[in-house]
């Protein structure tokens, strides 16, 4: 993170298999990114890994905590769950690959796109994790001068 | 930036009540001085308004059917969702010659034009590289819609013109074949909807030219009286099931054929659909067919019909004109030459829900809002004129607003002017301490007796 002072942070519960309110923490983000004033393209990038993120809790946690740092020109993501955790990480990012319960698949989620898509829309992915315990997604956007 | 909208608020009968207010997708409408009041930034035309408002104050402006008088030749698009309006057993060629009765020259069926669109749009969706799910431009309240609250969603809009503009570009290329001055030609929409009236107003000055939208419902009536003593004429009805079907929703699709496509209808399910393709939750869906109306443009608010007996209407319509009638590769070529397909205007962002301009202020903006957010009951009631507490918060923080616009929050500051001059009468001068207490106290209490 930057020294610079964040200008707005938000902090959110999760609950797992709380599918009636999955997305709401996403689409607040959306909202804040909008108002402000981010370009469309960026904020698009950031909303989706923020999902990503979010629906991770959701479909395969017990709960979590979403906090976003927005800055000027950059944006900082914890999400924090408790939760299984992810056996084998490098498996976890192919595409397609899912450890979502047969359930969870057949109401479209988990269809393994997750951590592949969060890496390609965030600039900076870190992936803490221990099985049994829990996952600890961080990641970063920076808005670059185009 | 001047900006024309069809959907007008007759301020006699606006009682201002807030059904509107609540109700629009955009939260384009305030009530302001006990009269709604429509931001024409924000603003899609959906016609959400016209639909819930208990008074009937807001309306559709469209064209009388008189203005096609101003021009030698005059050519009438009826919508497809105009076939619906009657029952399915009167023949489309006698409907089609009412127009001509009517006082038009030609009919040109905009069904005519949604087929030979979806062969361009087949075409288009054979392009590599597209940004997925390519979004149906036909109606033009999702498009705006899209343009006011969906900005990251503009790549994904078919950059291709509307069934509509598709047949007034033919209609006006025969009508120049025949030897007509463009300025001779007059080119008329009967619309469903005010959307559509809109982008009657915004359609350029050449070839894609449309004079002017006159209501269907207005048609109809017209239609209706001298039906019986119109003839049959088959020949001037070209338009399939493939054309005919874009009445309602799901029609987009079929004329595709196979593949991965969907439909969605109702401005708010459109919203929620587009919040789920923002967040990158559609995939494999290649075309996404979305109209503001539930039901499709049979639910347009300038529709006569109810919008499901419409729809009974357009299934017999299908059967009964399971045509399909193909143009030649020619032809095609020639309309592609002359610009039939391409869209006149760009689709641009229109950023109305940013803010500020600059990024600092936005962001103060922003937390201006969440303080006060905090202050308000979070009922959304409405009684402020502004939607939700929210908005009410936008509006305050933008100057447009006053805090005590919140009857609780008035009621509030009341409670707290009501204990401080309780606390002030209370307060016995100081030459009377201790002296005439009880007087005052006594003489009170009997005046308060007294009726």
């Amino acid at each position: 993170m930057t020294d610079e002072k964040p200008l707005i942070e938000i902090e959110r519960r999760i609950t797992g298999g709380d599918f009636q309110s999955a997305g709401d923490v996403s689409s607040e983000l959306k909202r804040i990114l909008q108002q402000i004033g981010f370009p469309a393209a960026f904020s698009r990038r950031v909303v989706i890994a923020a999902y990503e993120a979010e629906m991770n809790v959701v479909i395969h946690a017990f709960r979590g905590i979403f906090r976003a740092w927005i800055f000027p020109r950059h944006i900082h993501i914890e999400v924090d769950d408790e939760g299984p955790g992810i056996p084998d990480l490098e498996l976890a990012f192919q595409e397609g690959y899912s450890t979502a319960p047969p359930h969870i698949r057949e109401m479209g989620f988990g269809a393994g796109y997750g951590l592949s898509n969060m890496k390609k829309c965030s600039d900076r992915l870190e992936i803490d994790t221990r099985v049994g315990e829990g996952t600890k997604v961080v990641m970063d956007f920076f808005l670059k001068d185009s | 930036m001047e900006v024309y909208h069809s959907v007008v608020l007759d301020e006699e009968k606006c009682k201002g009540c807030t059904h509107c207010i609540r109700r629009c997708p955009t939260e384009a409408i305030r009530v302001k001085g006990g009269k709604a009041r429509i931001d024409e930034e924000r603003c899609i035309d959906c016609g959400e308004c016209i639909r819930t408002c208990p008074n009937h104050a807001k309306y559709a402006q469209t064209d009388p059917l008189e203005a096609i008088q101003r021009f030698r030749y005059r050519v009438a698009l009826p919508a497809p969702a105009f076939y619906a309006q009657f029952k399915f057993t009167i023949p489309l060629g006698k409907v089609l010659n009412g127009l001509l009765r009517l006082g038009f020259h030609e009919v040109f069926e905009v069904a005519r034009g949604a087929e030979i669109l979806s062969a361009e749009i087949a075409r288009f969706l054979g392009k590599k590289d597209l940004i997925l799910p390519v979004i149906s431009s036909a109606c033009p309240a999702v498009v705006r819609l899209v343009e006011v609250k969906f900005p990251s969603l503009l790549d994904n809009l078919l950059p291709l013109d509307s069934p509509l503009g598709v047949a007034a570009k033919i209609a006006r290329l025969r009508a120049l074949e025949r030897g007509y001055h463009p300025e001779e030609v007059g080119v008329f929409f009967v619309t469903p909807c005010p959307a559509k009236v809109t982008e009657v107003h915004q359609s350029g000055e050449g070839l894609g030219r449309i004079d002017g939208a006159i209501s269907m419902a207005s048609v109809y009536t017209r239609l209706m009286n001298e039906l019986h003593l119109v003839e049959d004429r088959p020949e001037l009805q070209i338009a399939g099931f493939r054309g005919i079907g874009w009445a309602r929703s799901g029609g987009e699709q079929e004329s595709l054929g196979e593949g991965e496509y969907m439909a969605v209808d109702g401005i708010h399910n459109v919203i929620s659909v587009f919040e789920k393709i923002e967040m990158g939750e559609l995939r494999g869906v290649v075309y996404c067919e979305a109209q503001a109306c539930v039901g499709g443009c049979v639910g347009g608010v300038l529709a006569v019909q109810n919008p499901f007996i419409a729809k009974v209407n357009v299934n017999h319509l299908l059967k009964k004109y399971s045509v399909f009638r193909p143009w030649s590769e020619e032809e095609m070529e020639a309309w592609r030459k002359a610009g039939v397909f391409v869209r006149e205007r760009a689709y641009e962002a229109k950023e109305v829900l940013k803010l500020d301009r600059n990024f600092q202020r936005a962001m103060e903006k922003y937390q201006q809002i969440e303080k006060l957010l905090e202050l308000l009951p979070g009922l959304d009631c409405g009684a402020c004129g502004s939607p939700t507490c929210r908005a009410l918060a936008e509006d305050v923080v933008q100057g447009k607003a006053e805090e005590v616009d919140c009857p609780f929050l008035l009621r509030d500051n009341m409670l707290e002017l009501a204990r401080e001059i309780y606390a002030l009468a209370s307060r016995v001068p100081q030459t009377m301490a201790g002296k005439r207490r009880e007087d005052i106290g006594s003489q009170d209490s009997r005046s308060r007796g007294t009726p």
